[in-house]
């Protein structure tokens, strides 16, 4: 196997310009991008929009808000009505070819040839970018490798299955070692295996510097993957901030108790919110600010052994819901 | 340099898949034209007569190869290009920094090399049927190429506009067949009405046709500039026709 250190020192002039303007400026940038489609649907309301490089950033919002639009108009598959997008510093209009170089995409649907053998699909997108039939060979072998492909190298693209489908545009996508990877619902219809091995090959090659963009509707993939986030709804982003601060907007987080003996009666305690569930098993609203060491003692004190606990629902889908469909929007709220 | 690699990319990709598919693409035509060959030429062309000072077989060969060149880089590049809209790996070209000129060139490259291998075929099989040998070499190749060029140019736009599976069997059925038929490609516009003459001459694939013929026996039914000039012509405008529809992403982008 060719190790990744050779490859990146052969690489052409314009892999290694991307990655030298890395450290100076966002991986992408977004102004007042706007998209009316045909049918007169504003999709993108003049959204703005940076993501710092090395970053790995979720993007999040319900069915319809604009994150396909958007990143449809960045990686250059939807024509935008107005606005400016800059992927390191290359404005997506006048410098397309070296904005399109720095970019990765795995889309959601499956979209290679189906006809194709698995190691002519990501050796041809090599192609694409100008990389020489050689050295694509040796990237085609370290990136499916990678994603443990390379024995199904010869096998008809079509004959996969739907993990090693999504696998194989990832090794597509990486081919030619973009800076900036853009992945659309990547572990939408995947087993929870293949879901945790994709999670810590994004967070190896992350924590190599490629900038990540996410979307997903498991979010508890995006809390347990990004750094930071940003929400869009109708066409507006309604949040755009760190994650840890961001998850620190929840005033409470509800637990589940499961207690070594049936609880005889509903418990009280001073400052929680308690509902009993079944025999042994409680749920509780723990404010932030108290914490849940005050409330086992005093369970203890009513005769009351906690066994277990878990979080009831995951803290980021809470404060999801409450964003979007509690309509909390407000154009103007970027925090990041 | 990258530009270069790109192109030969999609080229190579482009011939790999007619030629894993030969039994489709290039069989058929060896099989058709053989027939034409044998049916027009031999059984009906002994009865016909000399056409234009020659044997009916002589100067059918050349048309009937040049029909086989139109067809099948027409059908290389409107089946291979809507396959690709329709499969959605057109995203995997426009992501990429490709520029929409070798897009073009790549997809028509493919359609010119299809045009060569089924025109090299029916050759092949002509020269059976035929002693005739090209007069003029370097207008058959020529001629070959940009008519090649020309209705690969025409697929392309075509698999841009399909919508449907339907749509890229329109034109090669109801447009570019009886055009081709009416070329001139088994008989000399000579025997037609006054009229029917000069409507022929609104047909620009006679003057492929006869332009090709002339390579190869000395014997046209038009003026061969005039044949350069309107091949010359439509590839002009129809490669700034391909390159409008790839920048506004016609077809392609939403």
């Amino acid at each position: 196997m060719i190790s990744k250190s050779r490859i990146l020192a052969s690489q052409p002039y314009f892999y290694k310009y991307c990655r030298q303007k890395q450290p100076e400026m966002n991986a992408l940038s977004i102004r007042n991008l706007r998209k009316t489609y045909k049918n007169g649907f504003e999709a993108l309301k003049g959204i703005d929009l940076d993501v710092k490089a090395g970053d790995f950033f979720a993007l999040l919002g319900p069915n319809g808000a604009g994150k396909s639009t958007t990143i449809g108009i960045v990686s250059s598959l939807v024509r935008k009505t107005s606005g400016t997008v800059e992927v390191f510093g290359h404005d997506l209009d006048k410098e397309r070819e070296a904005a399109k170089r720095c970019i990765g995409l795995v889309p959601q649907e499956v979209n290679f040839n189906q006809f194709e053998k698995v190691l002519d699909i990501v050796v041809n997108q090599a192609g694409y970018y100008g990389i020489r039939r050689k050295e694509a060979l040796q990237r085609a072998e370290e990136c499916l490798t990678q994603l443990s492909l390379w024995d199904k190298r010869n096998s008809v693209s079509r004959h996969l299955s739907g993990g090693m489908k999504r696998r194989l545009m990832i090794a597509r996508a990486l081919v030619h070692s973009p800076k900036l990877l853009i992945l659309d619902e990547p572990t939408a219809g995947v087993d929870i295996e293949i879901r945790r091995s994709m999670w810590e090959f994004l967070r190896k090659i992350n924590q190599e510097g490629t900038t990540i963009i996410l979307t997903t509707h498991y979010l508890e993939e995006a809390e347990n993957l990004c750094r930071h986030i940003a929400i869009i709804n109708h066409g507006h982003i309604v949040e755009h901030n760190a994650m840890a601060d961001l998850l620190r907007k929840l005033h409470t987080n509800r637990y589940i108790l499961e207690l070594r003996n049936p609880a005889p009666f509903a418990p009280t305690v001073e400052g929680y919110q308690l509902e009993p569930l079944e025999d042994h098993t409680l749920a509780v609203d723990v404010p932030m600010d108290l914490g849940l060491h005050g409330l086992l003692d005093q369970l203890a004190a009513q005769g009351m052994e906690v066994v277990s606990l878990r979080n009831a629902a995951n803290r980021l889908e809470q404060l999801f819901i409450d964003l979007v469909e509690n309509q909390r929007i407000d154009p103007a709220r970027k925090t990041a | 340099m990258h530009h270069l690699i790109a192109f030969k990319t999609i080229l190579f990709k482009e011939i790999h898949r007619f030629v894993r598919i030969w039994p489709q693409t290039i069989l058929p035509s060896a099989i058709t034209t053989s027939l034409y060959f044998l049916i027009f030429g031999t059984l009906i062309g002994g009865r016909v007569g000399p056409m234009a000072g020659m044997s009916y077989m002589d100067y059918i060969v050349p048309g009937v190869i040049l029909m086989s060149v139109i067809t099948n880089a027409y059908g290389n590049v409107v089946a291979s290009f809507y396959s690709t809209k329709f499969q959605r790996n057109i995203e995997e070209l426009l992501i990429s920094p490709i520029p929409n000129w070798i897009i073009l060139a790549g997809y028509v490259g493919g359609g010119i090399a299809r045009g060569l291998a089924v025109g090299g075929v029916v050759a092949i099989v002509g020269m059976f049927f035929t002693d005739v040998r090209p007069a003029h070499p370097g207008l058959i190749a020529s001629v070959f190429f940009m008519t090649a060029a020309l209705f690969s140019l025409a697929g392309f736009i075509n698999a841009v506009y399909a919508n449907s599976f339907d749509d890229i069997s329109i034109v090669p059925n109801f447009v570019l067949t009886p055009l081709v038929y009416l070329g001139g490609v088994f008989y000399s516009i000579e025997l037609l009405p006054e009229l029917w003459r000069k409507v022929s001459l609104a047909n620009p694939i006679l003057y492929m046709v006869n332009a090709f013929r002339y390579g190869f026996v000395g014997i046209s039914d038009v003026d061969i500039r005039t044949a350069f000039l309107i091949i010359g012509g439509s590839i002009s405008i129809l490669v700034a026709w391909s390159l409008v529809l790839l920048r506004r992403g016609t077809g392609l982008k939403t």
